[in-house]
């Protein structure tokens, strides 16, 4: 299945349809997750309306996080097997990434004015979010540092597998060090302690997240292989028609 | 190993000798808990609080402002290439890079640290904590710099890049560092997170530092 996208314009004929297609979809699952979770969903015993806040925030989180695991895991793809499109999709992953990683900081400072009356705690998902957002721009500034888009690819390839390793570690301390945060509540071993109510509009929010990620990527990957190929025959004119022009 | 020696001595006594700028680490070290002081107050109870934490803020950014030297004038001069070509093992190189680095700057840190203590009114008591962190915990810098430097040694300017490819992943160093210096029930588990943090980059940064200066090679 990886050497079948190898070739650009295969990729070009799925992405023509599974682009928009997930659009699509992540517009009908934003609207039906908005639904039930503005709406049809009870508020928080505790938290009153305001818990809504979280069927925004919390899929942006994973998906924050998820992006980044992307973007290591198509490097090592594109390090490994030299997978010229490996290396388009961790590039175009990294800005959609920052923005999910910025959306769920800004999500989760609103949240925050009215649970601790402040709009930035140094609790330890918010701080190891912030820390994310930089390993992300760090990443991004590889890309634009370096001219031979071939070495950057690489260099940066390494730069996500360094940062990849980090963000457990990045996490524990930083959890370690802050404990002002609710424990998580979805991901546990003993099963979840969400209500069913407010869980479904949450998965239906994250799977509206997610394929509004898979849509923007694959737009993103598309600009960026068509933005090569003008490079390209940018360079080949001949210098008398470039002059002509 | 006797290539890893030469590297080492040879990085050393290039930093401390004439134009080498060996000291004026040191200097900036004191500067920076100079202007921390400034910015808190004379209050002597406050700075007493803040000491430790302060001091392993200074040696970060002691390290952080130290890493574009680490390859660069290597780059320039291109001997890079002769460190890369002429090696079996290219990791020994990064790390002896790296512990030339870590001699040169973090351990006259070090040194100066108990005098700037005393500055920032650090009980006495909070003194060994302070050192022993320092010296456990500030070896994970210089690697993680080692593979910074590396990756943005041919750029001009490549100051700001390394800073911030480094910075966040540094984060976990300082906060146990910090804790571990700062003493209480959480100093030596701290300590101990301190030293497999510096284990663990004793392989990422020489891994990564290599893989990183191979591909700015050819």
């Amino acid at each position: 299945m990886l050497t079948e996208f190898a070739n650009p314009e295969k990729f070009e004929r799925i992405a023509r349809i599974a682009g928009p297609a997930a659009t699509v979809a992540a517009l009908a699952c934003a609207a039906t997750g908005l639904y039930f979770g503005l709406v049809a969903s009870p508020p928080d015993y505790q938290q009153g309306d305001t818990v809504r806040i979280m069927y925004v925030h919390v899929p942006a989180a994973w998906l924050a996080l998820f992006a980044y695991v992307f973007i290591a895991g198509a490097s090592v793809v594109g390090f490994a097997w030299k997978h010229p499109l490996a290396d388009v999709a961790a590039k175009s992953a990294a800005p959609i990434g920052a923005v999910f990683t910025a959306l769920a900081l800004i999500t989760g400072s609103i949240w925050g004015k009215p649970m601790w009356g402040a709009w930035w705690a140094w609790d330890a998902r918010l701080t190891s979010m912030l820390i994310l957002f930089f390993l992300y721009l760090g990443y991004i500034a590889v890309w634009e540092a370096f001219e031979d888009k071939g070495r950057a690819a690489r260099i940066a390839a390494i730069v996500a597998t360094v940062g990849v390793v980090n963000v457990p570690i990045i996490h524990f301390s930083v959890d370690h060090w802050s404990s002002l945060h609710q424990k998580a509540s979805v991901f546990r071993s003993d099963g979840p302690t969400i209500d069913p109510a407010m869980l479904t509009p949450l998965l239906i929010m994250a799977a509206a997240y997610m394929a509004g990620f898979v849509g923007l990527l694959i737009a993103s990957m598309r600009n960026e292989i068509a933005a090569r190929r003008l490079a390209r025959i940018e360079a080949a004119r001949p210098v008398s028609e470039v002059l002509l022009q | 190993m006797t290539a890893f020696a030469a590297i080492v001595l040879r990085d050393v006594a290039l930093a401390f000798r004439a134009g080498g700028g060996g000291l004026q680490v040191v200097l900036f070290f004191v500067l920076a808990a100079l202007l921390f002081a400034l910015a808190l107050g004379p209050d002597r109870a406050t700075l007493a609080a803040s000491a430790a934490s302060l001091l392993w803020a200074a040696a970060l950014f002691s390290a952080i402002v130290s890493f574009d030297r680490m390859f660069e004038a290597e780059f320039e001069d291109g001997s890079v290439d002769t460190l890369v070509e002429t090696s079996e093992v290219l990791e020994l190189r990064v790390l002896a890079k790296a512990t030339a680095h870590w001699l040169s700057t973090s351990l006259p840190v070090i040194a100066a640290a108990p005098i700037v203590a005393l500055l920032l009114n650090l009980p006495a008591d909070r003194l060994w904590p302070l050192l022993a962190s320092l010296l456990v915990g500030t070896p994970a810098l210089s690697l993680f710099g080692a593979f910074g430097s590396a990756a943005a040694m041919a750029l001009r300017r490549a100051g700001l890049l390394v800073a911030l490819l480094t910075a966040p992943v540094m984060a976990p160093t300082l906060i146990f560092g910090a804790l571990a210096a700062t003493g209480g029930a959480e100093a030596e588990p701290s300590m101990l997170y301190l030293a497999a943090i510096t284990l663990l980059a004793a392989i990422i940064g020489p891994v990564a530092g290599a893989a990183v200066l191979r591909l700015n090679m050819n």
